[in-house]
């Protein structure tokens, strides 16, 4: 039993990046209905923005010109990096999507791939291929409870990450640039018509969901301190998978569905061996979608999507 | 300043539409003709034109390799080019015009399959000498050409069927995989599987058996992704083609009977360079005979509108159940043909960057037109090789390059034009052509 409980907090923190990411991939599909492919680099843009802001601010705190207790400097950097990335998020969608916007979807889903890649490589170029290490901002504490081993840093992360989500839940409920995005959703036609900017809301979505990816890969380094460039590969599209099975569009489902994703892929790993886990993992949700065709929450496909 | 711009422009529309007129008149049979002689003349000379240049050696993919290594050589380079390639080329295509359109008109009175036959001979024969240089271009032009291949099966699903399939690389792992373990099992000693059972020397005659092994187990696979297909398509159809293309991935990497995540290696040398471009004839001209049929034009019409169809007696099931297996039987061929010409296949090859690299050239290319996958095959995988000494900048060129003909021809580059072989055959000169349409028709 305890083993369980040990790996269902395992399965915690890994379903809270895929859902963190996924929450971007589905946000932007409800607005344009395209995914963004470039939101897995994107991610590993905003934990390398941490990593700079982070070190930025310790170098400053070690010389002194400012005094700052280490969990400080992480609020901060989280929230530093989470503004600093969403303007790459902006970007992308200013160069890469809004050209795009008539054009068929799969020449976009091949313009995220290509920005995705330029990404990569220009992360390759500026920083060399040696893979950095995060520093470490907060001193890693384990508790036992009862035979189950909790670190502090888990805890934290899976915390940070629902009061995430549920603060952009609140904004999408409560706000009227959240009333905008649901409306833009509903109907991306004839919303603008009615004074909506499309342009302006796209944008933001784009911001928020990159920022939401920003906040991933700074917990991401906080937990597994190495960063590589091309950590956002695998991360973008399985939770890609994830935004798909919770049902496009739907940031309920996106954030289920990555949980899921966690618990899927460390509970199999708990039973089978370990190489087997993509294996089961992906084979499972191949047989949901095969009986659950439009995901958790989707809707059916209809003639409102343009193919 | 305006009108010395406009006078420019002027002139440059002038010398383009002089150059269009003066070589309007030269059939294919004219230029390939060029070729020939072009690449004869390096055999021949291109070493010495190469030393008298002050190259070190001959330029292998036009010169671009040598340019970016070493900006000096510019000119030296340019001007080799235009020597040995261009100019040859240009004159003779333009001095035989006449005579190549009387032979082409000739061939056309004959069933229109010999004339298919000489000019693929004919193209053979210069991809031939050409790759005859150097063994890297002969394991580029293999690439090439497997590139082509896949990029045309995967713009059948893509293009004419309008889905977003993600699965091709795991259809080509299958491929190559089926493809492989036949060929070792059979001809080769190997610590995997013990002693060959068949003796080497029969083994070129079996390759194309363990070829099509290779695509119907892939298009075996295939149904995994067809059937859901019945039920859903877009976006849910990509996740289960990815998972397909994950769930393929990490089976190849568990079965340690062919080698686990090390990969599968000492493969016979079958796949030569004549065996290649036969399959990708093959593959060209039975996918174009597929596309022009019913079948095909069934495939559009699901593209466009699935309920229509339908309602039309489209029978869409049995369309997409076609088209998929069609797909990744020529994905498998090409991956049993990759697996032969690298002689060695892991199962890390066939990932995510296979999937941006083949999705790249059907969208480059250009949708629903087997010109367009050609072209996208070819130049993407040309400018792979020949971007190389720029290292890691090639990954930030490709792709803006992609970007923009994304953003400036949304559908790729030649995108929904037709593959007529009797047009691309015909001689080009009015007369002529006058005189085989009336043999044609009477």
């Amino acid at each position: 039993m305890t083993f369980f409980f040990q790996n269902l907090i395992n399965a915690l923190q890994w379903g809270s990046f895929y859902a963190l990411i996924a929450l971007g991939y589905s946000m932007v599909y409800g607005i344009l209905m395209l995914f963004n492919f470039a939101h897995g680099d994107i991610f590993m843009v905003g934990a390398y923005i941490g990593f700079g802001v982070a070190t930025g601010v310790t170098a400053l705190a070690s010389f002194g010109a400012i005094v700052l207790p280490k969990w400080l400097i992480l609020v901060l950097t989280i929230i530093i990096s989470m503004f600093l990335t969403s303007f790459v998020g902006m970007l992308v969608e200013r160069l890469g999507y809004r050209p795009l916007r008539e054009a068929p979807r799969a020449s976009a889903a091949i313009t995220g791939l290509m920005i995705g890649i330029i990404l990569e490589t220009g992360n390759l170029a500026l920083l060399g291929a040696q893979r950095v290490r995060f520093p470490t901002l907060i001193k890693s504490e384990t508790y036992n409870i009862s035979g189950v081993f909790v670190t502090n840093k888990k805890i934290m992360i899976v915390v940070v990450s629902l009061m995430l989500m549920l603060a952009l839940h609140q904004f999408v409920r409560r706000t009227k640039w959240g009333m905008a995005m649901r409306a833009m959703a509903f109907d991306f036609v004839v919303v603008p018509l009615m004074g909506v900017p499309i342009n302006t809301i796209a944008a933001m979505t784009f911001a928020i969901g990159s920022a939401l990816a920003a906040a991933a890969g700074i917990l991401f380094g906080v937990a597994y301190p190495v960063l590589d460039p091309y950590m956002g590969i695998v991360f973008g599209w399985k939770a890609f998978v994830a935004a798909i099975l919770g049902g496009r569009g739907s940031i309920l489902g996106a954030t289920l569905a990555g949980f899921l994703l966690g618990f899927l892929e460390i509970f199999v790993a708990m039973i089978f061996p370990s190489t087997l886990r993509d294996l089961i993992a992906y084979s499972i949700i191949l047989l949901i979608l095969t009986f659950r065709p439009h995901g958790f929450f989707g809707e059916p496909y209809s003639a409102r999507l343009r193919l | 300043m305006n009108e010395a711009y406009g006078k420019i422009i002027g002139i440059t529309h002038s010398i383009k539409r002089k150059v269009r007129s003066l070589f309007s008149e030269v059939p294919l049979l004219g230029w390939l003709f060029g070729m020939l002689i072009a690449v004869i003349l390096e055999r021949y000379v291109g070493e010495a034109l190469a030393e008298s240049l002050g190259l070190s050696k001959i330029p292998m993919l036009f010169g671009v390799v040598m340019m970016l290594k070493n900006p000096l050589m510019i000119p030296s380079t340019v001007l080799y080019l235009f020597t040995i390639f261009v100019l040859p080329i240009s004159v003779v295509a333009r001095l035989i015009s006449g005579p190549a359109n009387r032979v082409a008109a000739k061939l056309l009175d004959l069933p229109i399959l010999i004339s298919v036959i000489i000019h693929i001979g004919l193209l053979y024969a210069v991809l031939y000498l050409w790759s005859e240089a150097s063994a890297y271009r002969v394991l580029t032009l293999k690439l090439t050409l497997i590139a082509v291949i896949l990029t045309l099966s995967l713009n059948v699903v893509n293009g004419y069927m309008g889905e977003f399939s993600c699965s091709h690389p795991g259809f080509m792992a299958l491929g190559a995989y089926a493809a492989s373990v036949f060929t070792v099992v059979l001809f080769v000693d190997d610590k995997l599987f013990g002693h060959a059972l068949l003796p080497a020397a029969l083994a070129p005659f079996m390759f194309p058996i363990a070829l099509i092994i290779g695509g119907i187990v892939a298009a075996f696979g295939a149904l995994v992704i067809a059937i859901p297909s019945f039920r859903t398509r877009g976006d849910y159809l990509a996740i289960i083609s990815l998972a397909f293309m994950f769930i393929v991935k990490s089976m190849i990497e568990n079965l340690e009977v062919v080698g686990g995540p090390r990969g599968l290696s000492s493969q016979p040398d079958l796949a030569s360079l004549p065996t290649v471009f036969i399959w990708t004839v093959a593959c060209i001209w039975v996918t174009n005979n597929f596309v022009r049929s019913t079948m095909g034009k069934a495939l559009n019409a699901v593209r466009d509108d699935e309920v229509a169809a339908n309602a039309m007696t489209v029978n869409t099931r049995r369309t997409k159940i076609t088209a998929f297996l069609f797909a990744a039987f020529w994905a498998g061929v090409a991956g049993g043909l990759f697996a032969h010409v690298l002689r060695y296949v892991n199962p890390g090859t066939f990932g995510l960057q296979k999937l941006a690299e083949v999705l790249a050239m059907v969208y480059f290319g250009g949708l629903n037109s087997v010109y367009g996958s050609i072209v996208g095959g070819v130049s993407l995988s040309m400018l792979g090789e020949a971007l190389r000494p720029l290292e890691i900048f090639k990954w930030i060129i490709i792709p803006l390059l992609l970007i923009l003909i994304m953003i400036y021809r949304p559908t790729g580059l030649v995108a929904f034009k037709e593959f007529n072989v009797g047009k691309l055959v015909m001689p080009k000169n009015k007369s002529d052509q006058r005189k085989s349409d009336g043999a044609a028709s009477g």
